[in-house]
C-alpha cells in the first residue's frame, strides 16, 4: 500500500530553499543584475539548480523504493570510484582537490559520498541475523564511514571528512554503547580546558573529581571491591595523560591555520588576528549576525553583508545574511525550521517497518544535524572555522543536489513504509 | 522486526532541541542584546560624509558679486582603514615625499585612528580630476568637497574679512562646528558668520570593503541635505571702493564715507591694504604672517581700529554743544589771541560760522572754556567737574568715546577716548580737585586727551549734513535667503541740538572750501557745493592731515573723512583734495579733473615707519 509523501517534511524543505534562495539573492545583489533569472548571477544559477534538485526529487519519488537497499552497495562504490577520481584528476583550489571539472561545470564528488555511505552503511547494519556485538561488525561498520572519510582527508577537505562523524546518531539509536558517545564528549571538553587553562588546575579539577567518584562508591554504593578502585584510579591517570598531550596534539596533529582558528574562538589569538587576520571571517560574521538586531535591517539592506565584507557569504557564511537582514526574529524562524526538520525525520525514522529504512533515516538526520550545528556554531563564533556548507541553503549545486537526493530518497522511502518490511 | 533502543529516540529530540536552544540564546546575546556589533558594523561600512553648503555670497550696493565660492577637495583618512597601501604610487600621485606623508599620517592617527581627519586640505578641481583613477586604491582614503572664497576684484578686504579654520575656542563656544571646518574670522565674514555659513547636511554612504561607495545608505533616506548660506547684501559701492584703494594706494590712513541719510557706509578704506585673495587657502598660512609682520599693519582697519587726535575738525562739534548750551550765541566773536594758544594769521573771528572757516584756536579756546567753567560753582574745581560731566554727555550723543555698533566684530573696533571727570579724578592723571579748564584746555581744539577712530568722524560729518542726527553706520542692507532689511541699523540718533545751530556749521564748512580765507580750496569741486573741515592732528611724528567733508551741501549724498597718517601739511594739503576726489566720483560719476588726480593718486607723502628692533 501507497501512502502519501510526508508533506510537511517537503513543506520544510520548500521553505527553508526559497529562504535560502532569496538570501543568496540579497547576499550577490547588484543593482545592474537585479532580475531573477540571470544566469551570469550566483542567485540564477542557484535558479537553475533548485529546478534540478526538483526534477531529481520527482524522479526520486517515482521509481521503485526497493532499488536504493538493492543498489546500495553499487552506489557506495561508484561514489568511492568517483572519490578516487577526484584525487587524479581534481581542480585544485584553496588547497583543496574536491572538484571535478567538466568543462564549466563543476562537480563535488564528497558531497554524494554522504548519502552513498548512509544507503551501504543502513544496508551493512540491516543485514539478517547481524550480532552487533561481533567484533568483526563492529570493523566492517567502521571501514564503511572511515573509507570515504579518509579519501576525502587526502582531499584537504577535513570539513566534510567530519560529516561522517553524523553515523554516530544512527548508531547510537541502533544500539552502540553510549560510552563513546560520552568519551567522545569529554575528550572534547578536556581538550578545551586543556587549552584554556593552565594544566594543573585541569588536573585538579579530573582528581576532584576522582575523589568524589571515591567517595560515592564507598560511602553510598558499599562497592568495595578492588577493581572499581583501580578503574577510577586508571581513569583518572588516562584524563591526566591526555591533558598533558593535547598540547602535542596541538601543535604537531593540526594544521597551522587550524590552530589559530582554534585560538580565536577561545578568545586566545591577539586582536589583528582576530579581526583581520584568521578571524576576519569570523569577525565579519558576527558584525554582520549582531548589527541585525531584533527584525534586521531588511531585506537587500544589509550593510556588512551587501557590501562583500565577509568572505563566502553565498555559500558557507550565508547564515549572515540572514541574520543582519532579517534580524533575531528571522534567524530563529530559521533555526526552528531546522530544529522542526530534524525533529520530524526523527518522528518519520521512528515509524518505519524496515530496518534498512529506519537506519538511513537517522542518516538523513545526523547528517543534517552536523551541518546545521557546524555551520551556524562557525558563523557564531561558537566553533571553530570548519568550510561545509548550510543544508538546502548555501549557494552550490552539488550540496543543493546531494542533499534533495539524500531526503528524498529517505521520503520516498516512507511513502511505501508498508511495502518495505 | 526488533526494535530495541526506542527510547533512545527521546535522547536524540533532546539534543536537537538544546543545538536549536543554544543557538536562539547566543543569536538573542548577539541582535538584541548587545548594541556593540551594531555600532562596529555602522563604523565599517557607513560613512557619514558631511555635506557643506556654500557659503553666502556677497554682493555690493548695485548688485555686483564681490565674493563668491569656488569648489575645492579635501583629502581625508581613516588610519583605521589604511589597509595595504602602495606608499609609493600614493606619493606620486598625491605629490608629496614620503616623510612628509608619514608625518600627515602621524598627524592624523593622533587626532583619531577611527573617525576621519583631513590629509590634505583644499586641492584643486584639477588636481583631485588627476586622481581620481587611482584613488579607489587606497583604502581609508576619500575626497570630501568644500568651498573657497573668491574675489574677482581685490578690493574691501578690511570690511569683507576672511574665512579660516577653527580654533578650539570656535569648538567650545558652538557645537556647530567640528574640526577642520571654516569660520568668519574677521570683518564682514566673522559679524554674519550664522547667516552665510548656511546649515550643514549629511549622506551616509554605504561603502564596501574596497572601500568603494556603493550607494546612499537606505537610499539617502537619512540623509539630510546642506542648505546653503545666505548672502549678504552690503551698502559698499564696489566702484567707488575701488577708487578710493587706488587712491590710497601708496600713502597710510582712511578713507570712510556715508550717505548720510542712511548711515550706509559706501567705502571704507584702510591703507596700506592687502589683496583679499591672499588669505584664502593653501596659502593663506604663509601669507598671513607676511602680512600680520608688516611695520605698516595692513591687516588693521585703520577707519574703526585707529584712535587719533581729531585735531580742527573737533572744532565743529565745540561750537554745537556751546550754541545748544547758550554760553555763546551765533553772533560771538573773540579776537585771536595767539598768547592763549598758537594759531595761524588771519582775521579775528566774528562769528561761529567766520571761526569755523578760519579754524581760530583762540576762538574755541574760549568757547571751551565757558562750557567747562560755566560759573555754576564758586569752587573753580568743581565748576570745570561740571562743565566738563555736560560736555561729555554732549560728545557722547554725537557718538565720540564709544564703539559705534557698526555690523562689524566688535573686536576690531576702538572707542576712542572723550575724557570724564572720572578720567581726570584718576590719580594716575591729575586727581580729584587737581584739575580746571587751565589744565584741559588743549581738548578745545582737538588735542590733549581727546581721541577719535575716524568712522566716527566720518559720522560727525554725517550729523552736520543731517542737521543734527545720524543713523548707525553699517554695511549691509538686506541679509539672508528672505533677504531681511538689517532694520535695527536704520534708527534715528538725535544729537538733541536745534537744526538751526547745525545750518551755521554748515555754512561754516562751506566756507572753508569756497569762502576767502577758507582752509581747503582744494576740495573744491566746480559745479558741487562740497562743505568740509580740515584738521592737523598733532602726533608723535609728523603731523596727520584729517578732513571731514559732505555734498552737496543740501541734500547730501555723501560725507566723507580722510585721514592721511604722518603726512606733512594740515588738513587742506592731502585729505581734503583727495576727499574731493571721492565725493566727485561718487556724485559725477567720474572725476573731471584729471591732472588733480593723478598727482594725488601718484602723491606718497607718508612718513617712513621705522622699524622696530
Amino acid at each position: 500500500m501507497q501512502t502519501k509523501i510526508d508533506w510537511v517534511t517537503v513543506l520544510l524543505y520548500a521553505v527553508i530553499l526559497i529562504f535560502g534562495w532569496l538570501n543568496i539573492y540579497a547576499a550577490c545583489y547588484d543593482e545592474a543584475h537585479a532580475a531573477v533569472f540571470d544566469f551570469s548571477t550566483l542567485h540564477g544559477k542557484e535558479m537553475m539548480w533548485i529546478g534540478a534538485s526538483l526534477v531529481i526529487a520527482l524522479i526520486i519519488t517515482l521509481i521503485d523504493p526497493h532499488i536504493f537497499s538493492s543498489t546500495a552497495y553499487l552506489i557506495y562504490f561508484a561514489v568511492i570510484g568517483l572519490l578516487i577520481l577526484t584525487l587524479f584528476i581534481g581542480d585544485t583550489t584553496n588547497g583543496g582537490t574536491s572538484w571535478i571539472k567538466i568543462g564549466s561545470f563543476k562537480f563535488q564528488a564528497s558531497e554524494f559520498a554522504k548519502f552513498a555511505t548512509a544507503l551501504a552503511l543502513a544496508k551493512y547494519m540491516s543485514t539478517l541475523d547481524l550480532d552487533y556485538k561481533q567484533i568483526r561488525t563492529k570493523i566492517i561498520a567502521w571501514a564503511i564511514i572511515l573509507f570515504p572519510a579518509g579519501i576525502i582527508i587526502l582531499q584537504h577537505d577535513t570539513g566534510s571528512a567530519l560529516v561522517f562523524a553524523s553515523f554516530l546518531l544512527p548508531l547510537y539509536r541502533e544500539g552502540m554503547s553510549a560510552k563513546i558517545l560520552v568519551i567522545g564528549l569529554v575528550a572534547v571538553v578536556l581538550f578545551v580546558l586543556a587549552l584554556l587553562m593552565e594544566k594543573i588546575w585541569v588536573i585538579a579539577i579530573i582528581g576532584g573529581l576522582a575523589l568524589i567518584a571515591l567517595f560515592y562508591l564507598f560511602v553510598w554504593l558499599n562497592k568495595r571491591t578492588m577493581k572499581h578502585y583501580i578503574w577510577v584510579t586508571a581513569l583518572f591517570l588516562i584524563c591526566t595523560a591526555y591533558v598533558f598531550s593535547v598540547d602535542l596534539a596541538f601543535e604537531k596533529v593540526l594544521q597551522p591555520h587550524q590552530r589559530e582558528r582554534i585560538d580565536v574562538l577561545l578568545g586566545k589569538a591577539d586582536k589583528e588576528t582576530s579581526k583581520t587576520g584568521t578571524g576576519y571571517n569570523v569577525y565579519q560574521s558576527k558584525l554582520a549576525i549582531g548589527s541585525g538586531g531584533l527584525i534586521g535591517k531588511g531585506f537587500l539592506n544589509g550593510t556588512i553583508t551587501k557590501a562583500d565584507f565577509v568572505p563566502e557569504q553565498e555559500t558557507d557564511f550565508i547564515f549572515c545574511t540572514v541574520g543582519e537582514e532579517w534580524g533575531f526574529v528571522g534567524s530563529t524562524l530559521l533555526i526552528l525550521a531546522y530544529i522542526a526538520l530534524l525533529l520530524r525525520l526523527v518522528r518519520l525514522a521512528e515509524r518505519q517497518y524496515s530496518k534498512f529504512s529506519r537506519f538511513y533515516g537517522y542518516s538523513v538526520a545526523g547528517i543534517l544535524f552536523i551541518h546545521i550545528l557546524i555551520n551556524i556554531g562557525m558563523v557564531l563564533g561558537l566553533l571553530p572555522v570548519i568550510g561545509i556548507p548550510l543544508p538546502f541553503f548555501s549557494y552550490g549545486g552539488s550540496s543543493l543536489m546531494a542533499f534533495t537526493i539524500l531526503l528524498f530518497i529517505f521520503l520516498r522511502q516512507d511513502q511505501e513504509r508498508t511495502n518495505l518490511i | 522486526m526488533r526494535n530495541q533502543y526506542q527510547e533512545r529516540s527521546t535522547v536524540i529530540r533532546i539534543i536537537f532541541l538544546t543545538v536549536g536552544l543554544i543557538f536562539i540564546v547566543r543569536l538573542a546575546f548577539m541582535q538584541v542584546f548587545d548594541g556593540e556589533y551594531r555600532r562596529l558594523a555602522d563604523n565599517q561600512a557607513l560613512r557619514p560624509i558631511t555635506q557643506y553648503p556654500g557659503r553666502g555670497l556677497i554682493y555690493d550696493r548695485n548688485g555686483e558679486l564681490l565674493v563668491y565660492n569656488e569648489a575645492v577637495y579635501d583629502l581625508m583618512v581613516i588610519p583605521k582603514m589604511v589597509k595595504n597601501l602602495d606608499t609609493n604610487l600614493f606619493c606620486n600621485v598625491v605629490g608629496i615625499t614620503r616623510d612628509e606623508f608619514l608625518t600627515r599620517m602621524k598627524k592624523a592617527k593622533k587626532y583619531s585612528t577611527y573617525a576621519a581627519s583631513i590629509f590634505m586640505k583644499q586641492v584643486s578641481k584639477e588636481e583631485y580630476g588627476a586622481w581620481q583613477n587611482h584613488l579607489y586604491k587606497f583604502h581609508g582614503f576619500y575626497v570630501q568637497q568644500r568651498t573657497l572664497r573668491v574675489y574677482d576684484k581685490p578690493i574691501a578686504a578690511h570690511v569683507l574679512g576672511y574665512v579660516g579654520e577653527v580654533n578650539q575656542s570656535d569648538l567650545d563656544n558652538d557645537k556647530y562646528y567640528k574640526q577642520g571646518d571654516y569660520i568668519g574670522k574677521s570683518g564682514l565674514e566673522k559679524s554674519y558668520e550664522e547667516v552665510l555659513r548656511g546649515i550643514k547636511g549629511k549622506h551616509i554612504m554605504h561603502v564596501d570593503v574596497h572601500n568603494r561607495e556603493i550607494g546612499h545608505y537606505m537610499n539617502g533616506a537619512l540623509d539630510t541635505m546642506a542648505i546653503e548660506g545666505g548672502n549678504l547684501y552690503t551698502t559698499l559701492d564696489a566702484e567707488l571702493q575701488e577708487y578710493a584703494e587706488g587712491i590710497m594706494a601708496n600713502k597710510r590712513g582712511c578713507i570712510v564715507a556715508i550717505e548720510p541719510a542712511t548711515g550706509e557706509v559706501l567705502a571704507m578704506v584702510s591703507a596700506p591694504g592687502y589683496d583679499p585673495n591672499l588669505l584664502v587657502g593653501r596659502v593663506r598660512g604663509k601669507n598671513y604672517l607676511k602680512l600680520d609682520s608688516d611695520e605698516n599693519k595692513p591687516m588693521l582697519n585703520r577707519a574703526l581700529i585707529g584712535q587719533y587726535p581729531p585735531g580742527s575738525i573737533f572744532k565743529v562739534a565745540q561750537a554745537m554743544i556751546a550754541l545748544d548750551l547758550g554760553v555763546i550765541t551765533p553772533q560771538t566773536g573773540f579776537v585771536c589771541d595767539k598768547s592763549l594758544v598758537g594759531c595761524h594769521n588771519h582775521p579775528s573771528a566774528r562769528s561761529v560760522q567766520e571761526a569755523i572757516k578760519m579754524s581760530c584756536n583762540p576762538y574755541f579756546y574760549q568757547v571751551y572754556r565757558r562750557i567747562i567753567q560755566q560759573g555754576k560753582y564758586k569752587n573753580i574745581y568743581k565748576d570745570a567737574q561740571y562743565g566738563l560731566t555736560v560736555w561729555h554727555d554732549y560728545m557722547l550723543r554725537f557718538g565720540f568715546g564709544q564703539k559705534l555698533p557698526i555690523d562689524l566684530p566688535r573686536g576690531g573696533m576702538s572707542s576712542g577716548n572723550i575724557p570724564d571727570t572720572a578720567f581726570y579724578n584718576n590719580k594716575r592723571w591729575y586727581g580729584r580737585d587737581k584739575w580746571a579748564f587751565s589744565t584741559i584746555y588743549s581738548n578745545s581744539i582737538g588735542q590733549g586727551e581727546v581721541t577719535v577712530v575716524p568712522l566716527q568722524m566720518a559720522n560727525l560729518a554725517c550729523i552736520v549734513a543731517n542737521r543734527g542726527y545720524y543713523i548707525t553706520p553699517h554695511l549691509v542692507r538686506y541679509f539672508g535667503p528672505d533677504s531681511t532689511k538689517n532694520e535695527e541699523y536704520y534708527e534715528k540718533h538725535e544729537t538733541g541740538i536745534k537744526p538751526a545751530y547745525f545750518e551755521i556749521a554748515v555754512n561754516g564748512m562751506y566756507d572753508v572750501v569756497h569762502g576767502a580765507g577758507g582752509t581747503a580750496h582744494k576740495a573744491n569741486i566746480p559745479d558741487i557745493d562740497v562743505c568740509g573741515k580740515t584738521g592737523t592732528a598733532q602726533n608723535s611724528g609728523d603731523d596727520h592731515s584729517v578732513f571731514i567733508s559732505f555734498a552737496p551741501k543740501n541734500n547730501p549724498k555723501i560725507a566723507v573723512a580722510v585721514y592721511v597718517e604722518n603726512a606733512r601739511g594740515g588738513g587742506g594739503t592731502w585729505a581734503a583734495p583727495i576727499a574731493s576726489l571721492v565725493i566727485e566720483k561718487y556724485i559725477r560719476g567720474e572725476v573731471t579733473r584729471k591732472d588733480f588726480e593723478r598727482m594725488y593718486r601718484e602723491a606718497a607723502p607718508c612718513q617712513k615707519i621705522k622699524k622696530k628692533k
